[in-house]
């Protein structure tokens, strides 16, 4: 069980801001989890339309598109930043 | 040179004062010969904007800026550095960020203050969304690419 966390026009999209899931064991990588989101419905699909514009932390760090997401206890989903 | 330097980290909804902060990155020693503050505030650009709502991830939020402070920590010889970044509903003109760092020279402050919010902007997980002031929703704000570069260059100078 991994838990997945979303912010910002992410969290809006999917309509929720987090929840647990079984990944199934091709998703090994970030590129794939995103690509497995994408699939499960409308409000995915409008989040995750552009993968290239999404940013990913796993267990609060950031992370590339290329990072495995093996052992991840939490994986958050997010636009760019826009603080300070 | 970062073992000395324990950084104050304050992610809240309430406004910060700049002088009492100034004033602690002081208190209790006489090393300090420069401190440099920078405050981000909430800007309207078009006059409708009614206020920001400023969104975080709770936990990366912190960690990422105490990552950010241990590297300039790192890099210049600081001797204090605060970060104060607000979340909540932020109305034009108010404060938004503070990032105060101290030093015996007045190099190593401004230039820890300058890549503490190149890095904040783009690496630190805060968002920003727009309320009109007709009390209308806007849009999230967008990163800015300009940002991203202003991060890059501190790379290219290592």
């Amino acid at each position: 069980m991994t838990r997945l966390v979303y912010f910002a026009w992410v969290r809006e999209r999917i309509g929720r801001s987090e929840e647990d899931a079984v990944l199934p064991a091709e998703v090994v990588t970030v590129a794939d989890l995103l690509a497995w989101l994408k699939g499960r419905g409308d409000g995915y699909a409008a989040a995750l339309q552009h993968p290239n514009a999404i940013r990913v932390a796993i267990n609060q760090e950031h992370v590339s598109h290329r990072e495995p997401i093996a052992g991840a206890r939490e994986i958050a989903l997010f636009p760019p930043m826009t603080g300070g | 040179m970062s073992s000395r330097l324990t950084p104050t980290v304050r992610i809240q909804a309430e406004d910060f004062d700049v002088a009492a902060e100034i004033a602690l990155l002081g208190e209790g020693r006489a090393d300090v010969g420069a401190v440099v503050t920078f405050t981000g505030l909430c800007r309207d650009e078009d006059g409708a904007l009614g206020a920001l709502h400023l969104e975080h991830y709770a936990g990366m939020a912190e960690a990422e800026i105490a990552r950010i402070a241990d590297e300039a920590g790192a890099r210049w010889p600081i001797t204090g550095l605060t970060v104060i970044h607000r979340v909540g509903r932020i109305e034009p003109g108010r404060n938004i960020v503070l990032v105060a760092t101290a030093s015996a020279h007045r190099d190593a402050a401004f230039q820890a203050a300058s890549f503490m919010m190149d890095y904040l902007k783009s690496r630190a997980p805060f968002w920003k969304k727009e309320e009109r002031r007709d009390g209308t929703t806007g849009g999230w704000v967008d990163a800015k690419e300009s940002d991203e570069e202003a991060t890059r260059r501190w790379s290219r100078r290592s």
